[in-house]
């Protein structure tokens, strides 16, 4: 196996174009040396992307926040202006594993690993941030609802990586959120996750929503009917339960010692519910 | 050919790409304190810093710490002196059959570097990936709270 770690998304896109064999990209690593341990993957070539500086920074752009796609979950939880602008983003990059893990666990890996079950993914989704990917034939935007098409399967072609992910400007009167079902507190993989943005009027009707769930589907979903469920509308109980049903019609979830298909049905009627709860309640303070 | 220093001492190691830096550590090195509990980055025994951040050296490549310091269990002692969080866990009773101990010191230290007054909760949130199959967890954050009063004095 060879390591490798350069300094420019050209060096790394080079590296990975030119691999013949498994190739693959190294952030934190805390999901792929548990699988190089495991012999699940046993890669020929590492491209270790931590010392790109793209990948390494959270910038403004446009009004909007660019986050490299190896910046870690503590170094998230200590930007606090990007903490006060995507609430649901970072809490949800806080909850992958431990204080250890956060210190290498970034929002490029967590993506890329490819689970349903990735918690930054629904709050990502949710938040419309877009990927920009960097490869052989230039770099190119993608929604992250498009990167991952399956387990284990992403969207990216031969020799692309990420490189960071876009958050899109804040308006006034907006805010996100992110829950999980565990069956413990905490260092557990979602049962079910949901990831809710919501932006709202004067008057306190929402005016924008995306709603995304996680570890229901082979990938984690985008629910546009969700959305629509509660635009236009003061969140009141009757939208809550709109919201709640075209959450559980979206799911098509897996029945395992976890959780049955019913279960993760009906939780994640109940976590959309509750995180759409808790991103209105942020969105009507600001 | 990698280029760390562990402990304040520099080392020069041809290492194979796909050690890990836990196993650098005890069968390059020698260093066996940090031990290898889950081998998957949840249970924190083979908790160390590298450059002063705790991480899981299980999951970590020792490839990684090329040109960085790295401090185990083992730098922790200032010759016969025991670091005051390894005091703590000896006053206070934060161990029994000790396997997770140089984990759990290694990141009690961490967590009194980063809030050198940690309030219980902010203890509990730190070391939550730092299992301990025997105390019951109630000695070990004595044990961090006895060590942040040694450090207040």
């Amino acid at each position: 196996m060879r390591y490798e770690a350069p300094e420019s998304v050209q060096g790394a896109v080079a590296l990975l174009a030119a691999a013949n064999g498994d190739a693959r990209v190294l952030a934190g690593g805390t999901d792929l040396l548990v699988q190089m341990r495991a012999d699940v993957v046993e890669p020929e070539l590492i491209v270790d992307i931590k010392r790109i500086r793209e990948t390494r920074a959270v910038t403004q752009e446009n009004g909007g926040w660019r986050i490299g796609a190896a910046v870690t979950g503590a170094e998230l939880k200590e930007h606090a202006p990007l903490k006060q602008a995507w609430p649901g983003v970072v809490e949800a990059a806080n909850l992958i594993g431990s204080t250890q893990v956060q210190g290498r666990a970034t929002l490029g890996g967590n993506l890329c690993n490819g689970s349903p079950a990735a918690d930054s993914v629904p709050a990502l989704i949710a938040a419309g941030a877009v990927a920009k990917l960097a490869g052989p034939h230039g770099q190119r935007d993608l929604p992250v609802e498009d990167v991952m098409l399956g387990p284990r399967t992403l969207a990216l072609r031969p020799g692309e990586f990420v490189v960071s992910f876009l958050l899109p400007p804040r308006p006034p009167r907006s805010a996100d959120a992110y829950l999980r079902f565990i069956p413990r507190t905490e260092m557990d993989i979602a049962v079910v996750g949901a990831g809710v943005s919501i932006a709202v009027d004067g008057a306190g009707t929402i005016t924008a929503a995306r709603v995304s769930l996680g570890a229901v589907a082979p990938r984690v979903l985008l629910v546009a009917e969700a959305a629509q469920a509660i635009i236009g509308s003061r969140l009141d109980d009757a939208a809550q339960e709109r919201l709640a049903a075209a959450a559980r019609a979206a799911c098509r979830p897996i029945d395992d010692k976890r959780g049955t298909t019913e279960f993760r049905v009906d939780v994640a009627g109940v976590l959309a519910r509750r995180a759409a709860l808790i991103a209105m309640d942020r969105a009507r303070t600001r | 050919m990698i280029r760390l220093t562990v402990n304040g001492q520099a080392h020069e190691l041809d290492v194979p790409s796909y050690r890990t830096l836990l196993d650098c550590l005890r069968y390059d090195l020698g260093l066996t304190g940090s031990k290898e509990g889950c081998g998957v980055g949840v249970c924190g025994a083979c908790t160390v810093l590298l450059d002063g951040k705790m991480i899981s050296s299980c999951i970590a490549l020792a490839v990684f710490a090329d040109g960085r310091e790295v401090t185990t269990v083992e730098g922790l002692a200032e010759d016969e002196r025991l670091h005051p969080v390894q005091q703590a866990f000896m006053d206070a009773g934060g161990f029994q059959c000790g396997i997770c101990t140089p984990g759990q010191v290694v990141a009690a230290k961490a967590l009194l570097d980063a809030i050198p007054h940690p309030s219980e909760a902010e203890i509990k949130e730190w070391m939550l990936g730092n299992l301990c199959r025997c105390t019951g967890y109630y000695k070990i954050v004595e044990s961090i709270q006895a060590a942040a009063g040694q450090a207040r004095a």
